[in-house]
């Protein structure tokens, strides 16, 4: 197994009376990208911020390498800052000696490098939040724990983290990816891990989960679905049609991560 | 202690640019010509009580009341600077998202509420400092009235300052920024209320409000630093002029003996290690 960028053990986290975690283990390599997955109030944030040290767990074992980045899911930088200022703040408080190169080369990948000097109450929600990721990778971390990253951001953000993403695995960068976005996750991310009501109820890599496939086959009745792959499907249409059905269409079908995601919180509840 | 240093710049420059320290220095200076104009008016309508026979230094008790007036309405503001530039350090940065960013970083949570301890206290103490000093030159060049001990009174003030912005840190981590910024003012009103109700039961006398104003002195040690600042200015002040100016409203006849700044000194650490221990059980 690689070395480990993230290492948790039956984590647990009880808010008065709610468990918000109840026994989560999630390791992830160095260099590996996992996307979290899970409804609202599955756990996902609170996983991540006690993985920061933002909240303290009631049980369980958390180990992080560092030095780490952290992109919250609410945040704000001070609005009289520039966005060079806040880098600055940010080099000092990691003990970066990276100076003004290091902060170009992030600005650059976030798409702000003409914005050096502009002041954070100037910019767009989407600007500041990509400002945060370029924050958040100060002082070359070896994970990065990234909160809905994507949140504020257009379709042309999200691709700009998307390529960001993928210039972060060509580094050995480690990401935890909490979104609620699937198609991100299914994009870049090496495995998924979807929780739900505190525990991890599904993991493994995009392909593993959406693994499942099925024909879809259309009768003078409607569509009908049965399981199986490309290859069932002579035997499908053949019994359908010796059992006196008239077959009109044939298609054979997928799941999605949407499709499994949806299936598996639902199983959960 | 790199980290502290960091988080207390960050903080100054934050006062700075946002033309908080400005709004105050200009604010001062029309504080200092409004307290010059009276001053020069009071001294000037004192000519009419100069040479009476009645043992009244008229001289002494203008100066020393106009002077006390001064030290209240200094460490007021400064009281209200340094509730500002902590009332919302903790949660009220924290609910708007300020704090988190920070605080994940190799720095410690004890590290940054040092930090905003260090900038808000200076930066209160300071000004109470400027203000009393700037009272004690215009009515020295105006009416020739000099306190017997400035500096005891000076390190009395500021301090009672700074012990506010350290309450105001511990507050900061339980409330939000304007629960907080109330329960502050409202704190030190009651203090200075005690202390007057121990001004008034010293004169009667009375051991019930004597017994209040001490009581208040041990909890919020602020106002019985404020107090002993006064008394500091006025108690070499002779004769019939000293009774009348320790009586009055901005004298101070109570001596809180020699274990107020100790006690002061542990209060601010106790207060400080409250904070700390707060802070690091906190989730954000």
């Amino acid at each position: 197994m690689s070395p480990r960028a993230l290492a948790i053990a039956g984590l647990r986290k009880r808010y008065g009376r709610h468990d918000a975690l109840r026994g989560v283990d999630l390791v992830i390599g160095e260099g590996e990208l996992v996307g979290l997955l899970g409804p609202n109030g599955a756990g996902k944030s609170t996983l991540t911020k006690i993985a920061c040290g933002l909240v303290r767990p009631s049980g369980g074992e958390v180990a992080v390498a560092r030095p780490f980045g952290y992109l919250a899911e609410l945040f704000r930088f001070p609005g009289w800052c520039t966005a060079d200022e806040v880098l600055v703040l940010h080099q000092r408080l990691t003990g970066s000696d990276g100076g003004a190169r290091e902060r170009g080369e992030l600005l650059e990948l976030v798409r702000l490098e003409g914005e050096t000097t502009t002041r954070v109450e100037a910019m767009s929600k989407g600007m500041q939040q990509r400002l945060g990721l370029a924050q958040a990778m100060v002082g070359s971390p070896r994970l990065l724990l990234l909160d809905e990253p994507t949140s504020a951001l257009d379709p042309g953000g999200r691709r700009t983290v998307r390529d960001l993403l993928e210039e972060l695995r060509r580094r050995g960068v480690a990401v935890l990816l909490n979104t609620h976005l699937l198609s991100e996750v299914e994009q870049v991310c090496d495995r998924v891990v979807i929780i739900d009501k505190g525990l991890v109820v599904a993991a493994g890599t995009p392909a593993e989960l959406e693994g499942g496939s099925g024909v879809e086959v259309e009768l003078a009745g409607g569509v009908r679905r049965f399981e199986g792959g490309r290859e069932d499907v002579p035997r499908i249409v053949a019994e359908l049609v010796a059992a006196g059905e008239e077959v009109f269409g044939v298609r054979v079908t997928r799941s999605t991560l949407e499709d499994v995601y949806l299936d598996t919180v639902a199983d959960a509840r | 202690m790199s980290g502290v240093w960091i988080v207390a710049q960050h903080a100054l420059q934050e006062a700075l640019r946002r033309r908080v320290l400005l709004v105050v220095l200009v604010l001062t200076v029309v504080f200092g010509g409004l307290y010059a104009w009276g001053c020069h008016a009071l001294f000037d309508d004192l000519s009419g009580f100069r040479d009476n026979d009645d043992g009244l230094d008229a001289t002494a008790l203008a100066g020393s009341t106009i002077v006390g007036l001064a030290m209240f309405g200094g460490l007021f503001l400064g009281v209200v600077l340094a509730t500002f530039l902590t009332a919302g350090a903790v949660r009220g940065d924290a609910e708007r998202g300020l704090l988190q960013p920070l605080v994940v970083r190799p720095l410690g949570r004890g590290q940054y509420l040092l930090g905003r301890f260090l900038a808000a206290a200076t930066v209160a103490a300071l000004y109470v400092l400027l203000v009393y000093f700037g009272a004690i030159l215009i009515t020295g060049a105006i009416g020739d009235w000099w306190p017997a001990h400035p500096f005891g009174s000076a390190f009395r003030l500021a301090f009672g300052a700074v012990l506010v912005a350290a309450l105001s840190l511990l507050g900061s981590v339980f409330l939000g920024a304007t629960a907080n910024g109330i329960l502050m003012l409202m704190a030190y009103g009651a203090g200075l209320l005690a202390g007057l109700l121990g001004a008034i039961g010293d004169a009667i006398p009375s051991p019930t409000l004597q017994h209040i104003a001490s009581t208040a002195s041990w909890v919020l040690p602020f106002e019985a630093l404020y107090r002993d600042a006064l008394r500091l200015l006025v108690q070499d002040v002779p004769g019939v002029t000293g009774a009348i100016v320790q009586l009055g409203p901005l004298g101070g006849s109570h001596d809180a003996g020699p274990l107020l700044i100790p006690w002061a000194i542990v209060y601010l650490a106790l207060v400080l290690a409250a904070a700390g221990w707060a802070f690091a059980r906190r989730d954000l």
